[in-house]
């Protein structure tokens, strides 16, 4: 082992490592990658739950790539955008794939994203020491989900503009400032040409350059306090002679090997979806999205895209305009507090008792039914069905101080538990 | 076997997977690179309005020029009168390349005295082979000044005489480009397109 | 291998999402299209059909007659000849003979174009339409639509299909009166019978479909080749983690 990380770190020799030296003496290119690559020790026993940071970063990627090249051909015109969108998917070469590989990895970004913030309610990812990257990975969730909520406008289909005129509405919920807000949000009486223009420059500028930030001070603030692991044992606590963790491994080669077999399923599982399912069955890109928009007929039936039904459902639930913007801005928020309201002595659900384990069973349900609720349409048992889910989801994080401090919970090993 | 030797195969073995997977990712990501870069080419639409134009020769008078656009481009119709074609070879000493010999400026079948298929019609395109400014036509001999009628590009003081053949000692490095063309009728061109269909 | 397991669970999981299209209709059930995108010979009749019976008041905008033909195998000459009435180049759009304008005065609306209209409504949605049409005197175009009820497209095939009227049957319930919908019943005979008109109408569907999404079969063919690269590039980086994952004890 010692061997293979000697060789990793070996500066290269020749006109390479010349270069090498010359960059050194005058940018900390050496001393980056040994800090944040070669010599960063994460835990041996991560499982696959943690893969999915690098994934989202992956995702994050892509769709910067794509979006650059999908802004060469769109035009943020309410008489031209539909029109822009079909030219991509029908005259530009590969337009079509770029397009689908944009909106498919729309939705994926938020099922990575799910999937790591769950993997940190699993573990106590969020609790002390880490409290900071979890409220930076919330505003990058928050961040996604308006540059997700601007994206869909973009296409100017049905859905797009009848999904923005509903979200954009809630707004107008908040007294005294709501109407204006709804004004200055739209730029106009309503959603028009005027409000795509600067939904276009929120969602290829703003909010990106947001989101790149964000992301970058989230694995900073990450690699200060170190990578938690599925005992949420420090690591740190235990070290070799050297200073290096005894359960920690570099991230390069031993992580960043295994990272790339995650990345490589996960992309057989979006290709798989690009090239076969590009639709989703109307999930990733919904069937009255392929009209154009119309100011004066709402579709039949209307929902957010998927990623957003939890909270919509809640939204509405609530039978009053304001309560349900305040019920629905709450549960965005609420997790933001996970670190806090969560008083548990230990972190990982491994050596948690059977309250909490119970609790995040019934939120995982809670959260998928409110999910599948929103996308029903708004009517008897649904709107009881979302009534009550909703009472069940603001339970699991406001009740979460009680059954966490009472919660009976096992020894945690000094080591973590790695078999081979 | 020793236990260095168990150590030998499997170094041996990390090594050719770390170069196959390595190897393989630069595959994919050369083939991932093809739909982005392809993306960047004259779209369907772009071909679509930059299909072939037809110009009606039947108005235009000796001695006088049209310009019409063909994919975007500025191409000079010039129907040269007897006089123009007569003062061609008289300033050839003057010319960097009188006898067509950049292949790439001309098709085939304008590579002659006239670079023309039919003398009297010099279908170029206005753009000046320098940097791409539209040259302004100056048909007037100054045969002193070794100036036998032509074009003459504003932006960097390049000349070419009548058959858009360039002049020694300007920055412009090649003759004008003649675009594919050809007669559908006597009175009617195609440009943009030499065989084929229509 | 649980992981193996997982992930083709997954890829089954994301195959029956693609299969189960779900889309909103009007409320009256929707006969199935059994369109077959991969018949050309379908595609070839169907683009015939929109062209001779769509194609005057309908547009298809984004679609551009070489590509169509490309796909349907059809020579440049065969394009000219068979579909492209109101066209001159192959890399034009289809363009709705009637002007938009008078077809707003003369129908109310704008007759919709057509490049999306499958992919919007769905396939069974649009077959279930053209077969739908019923004699209805109060209409000012004399029929009315069981899936687009009061639609202001007139029965355009009725010399194929000829008309039919709706046969409803009555249910009293606790004094309300309410009818529910039974079936068709052929008033005029049409050139065509039942199957062939149905026949006609499949074709059209499929053609609609085609040019909904005209890069749908070739994405498929790519996307085989592409999983199968990324199942390669799997099995080797597998190995390539197992065996740097030798250090780690």
């Amino acid at each position: 082992m010692a061997r293979v990380e000697a060789e990793v770190g070996k500066r290269p020799e020749g006109v390479l490592g010349g270069l090498v030296k010359w960059i050194d003496d005058r940018f900390p290119m050496t001393e980056t990658l040994k800090y944040h690559v070669t010599e960063y020790y994460a835990s041996k026993n991560f499982n696959w739950w943690f893969v999915f940071g690098v994934l989202a970063f992956v995702v994050l990627a892509m769709q910067l790539v794509t979006g650059i090249f999908l802004t060469m051909n769109y035009k943020p015109m309410a008489a031209e955008a539909f029109a822009s969108v079909e030219y991509i998917m029908r005259d530009v070469e590969w337009g079509w794939l770029i397009r689908y590989l944009h909106s498919t990895g729309a939705s994926f970004f938020f099922i990575v994203v799910y999937l790591h913030m769950f993997r940190a309610m699993l573990y106590g990812s969020y609790k002390k020491p880490r409290e900071l990257i979890w409220l930076i990975g919330m505003m990058i969730f928050f961040v996604l989900m308006a540059e997700g909520f601007a994206g869909y406008l973009l296409p100017w289909g049905q859905m797009s503009y009848w999904g923005a005129q509903v979200i954009i509405s809630l707004f107008g919920a908040i007294p005294v400032i709501g109407d204006t807000l709804v004004e200055y949000i739209r730029g106009d009486y309503s959603i028009s040409d005027i409000t795509l223009n600067r939904f276009f420059a929120l969602h290829v500028i703003v909010l990106p350059l947001a989101l790149i930030g964000l992301v970058f001070v989230h694995i900073v603030a990450l690699h200060e306090v170190g990578s938690s692991n599925p005992d949420g044992i420090e690591i740190k606590n235990n070290k070799d002679a050297n200073g290096k963790p005894i359960d920690g491994i570099a991230f390069h080669p031993y992580h960043t090997s295994k990272d790339l077999v995650a990345i490589i399923v996960f992309l057989m599982i979006f290709f798989a979806v690009v090239f076969f399912a590009p639709d989703m069955g109307g999930m990733f890109l919904e069937h009255a999205n392929f009209e154009p928009a119309n100011m004066t007929a709402t579709p039949e039936h209307i929902a957010p895209i998927w990623y957003y039904t939890p909270y919509y459902a809640i939204l509405r639930a609530v039978p009053d305009k304001l309560w349900g913007f305040i019920l629905f801005g709450l549960s965005v928020l609420l997790p933001v507090f996970l670190p806090w309201l969560d008083r548990c002595r230990v972190r990982s659900i491994r050596y948690r008792g059977w309250m909490y384990k119970t609790a995040l069973t019934v939120f995982v349900i809670t959260f998928v039914t409110l999910g599948w609720l929103g996308l029903q349409p708004a009517t008897g048992t649904y709107v009881l069905l979302a009534r009550i889910f909703s009472v069940l989801y603001f339970a699991f994080f406001l009740l979460m101080p009680y059954y966490t401090s009472k919660d009976k919970t096992k020894p945690v090993p000094e080591r973590v538990v790695y078999h081979g | 076997m020793t236990e260095d030797d168990v150590d030998r195969i499997d170094r041996n073995r990390r090594h050719f997977l770390t170069v196959a997977t390595v190897v393989t990712g630069v595959v994919g990501a050369g083939f991932a690179a093809i739909p982005f870069l392809a993306s960047l080419k004259p779209s369907a639409r772009a071909q679509a309005l930059g299909a072939p134009v037809e110009v009606p020769l039947g108005s235009i008078e000796p001695g006088e020029m049209v310009r019409v656009l063909w994919r975007g481009r500025l191409v000079f119709v010039l129907r040269r009168d007897e006089d123009m074609l007569a003062r061609l070879p008289e300033t050839i000493s003057e010319l960097r390349d009188p006898n067509s010999e950049v292949i790439d400026q001309q098709p085939d079948y304008a590579a002659n005295d006239t670079r023309s298929v039919r003398p009297e019609w010099l279908i170029v395109e206005g753009s000046c082979t320098h940097l791409g400014c539209a040259p302004l036509e100056d048909f007037e001999p100054r045969l002193v000044e070794g100036w036998g009628g032509g074009f003459f590009c504003p932006c960097h003081g390049s000349k070419f005489d009548l058959a858009g053949r360039v002049y020694k000692g300007v920055p412009a490095p090649t003759n004008l480009r003649v675009p594919p063309h050809r007669f559908v009728r006597d009175d009617l061109i195609l440009i943009g397109q030499d065989t084929g269909a229509a | 291998m649980g992981k193996l397991k997982v992930i083709a669970r997954l890829l089954v999981i994301v195959v029956l999402m693609a299969t189960s299209q779900s889309f909103a209709s009007g409320g009256a059930a929707l006969e199935h299209s059994e369109i077959d995108p991969d018949n050309i010979s379908s595609l070839q009749r169907g683009a015939r059909n929109f062209m001779n019976y769509c194609s005057g008041c309908h547009s298809a905008k984004y679609v551009r007659f070489k590509t169509i033909g490309k796909y349907l195998e059809l020579s440049e000459e065969q394009l000219i000849d068979n579909l492209m009435f109101n066209a001159e180049k192959t890399f034009e759009t289809i363009n709705a003979t009637m002007p938009a304008d008078s077809a707003r005065r003369w129908f109310g609306t704008a007759p919709p174009d057509l490049s999306l209209m499958a992919r919007a409504k769905g396939a069974d949605y649009v077959y279930s339409f053209l077969k739908g049409f019923f004699l209805d005197p109060d209409s000012p175009t004399g029929v009315d639509n069981t899936v687009l009820a009061g639609t202001s497209m007139p029965h355009v095939l009725w010399e194929l299909q000829g008309y039919q009227k709706a046969l409803y049957s009555e249910h009293i319930e606790e004094g309300m009166t309410s009818h529910t919908f039974e079936g068709f019943e052929l008033v005029t005979e049409g050139s065509m019978d039942a199957e062939d008109y149905d026949e006609f109408v499949r074709d059209t569907v499929n053609f609609l479909a085609y040019i909904a999404e005209p890069i749908r079969s070739e994405r498929r063919k790519l996307g085989v080749w592409v999983i199968m690269f990324l199942i390669f590039f799997w099995i080797l980086s597998a190995m390539l983690k197992k065996q740097i994952w030798k250090d780690v004890t």
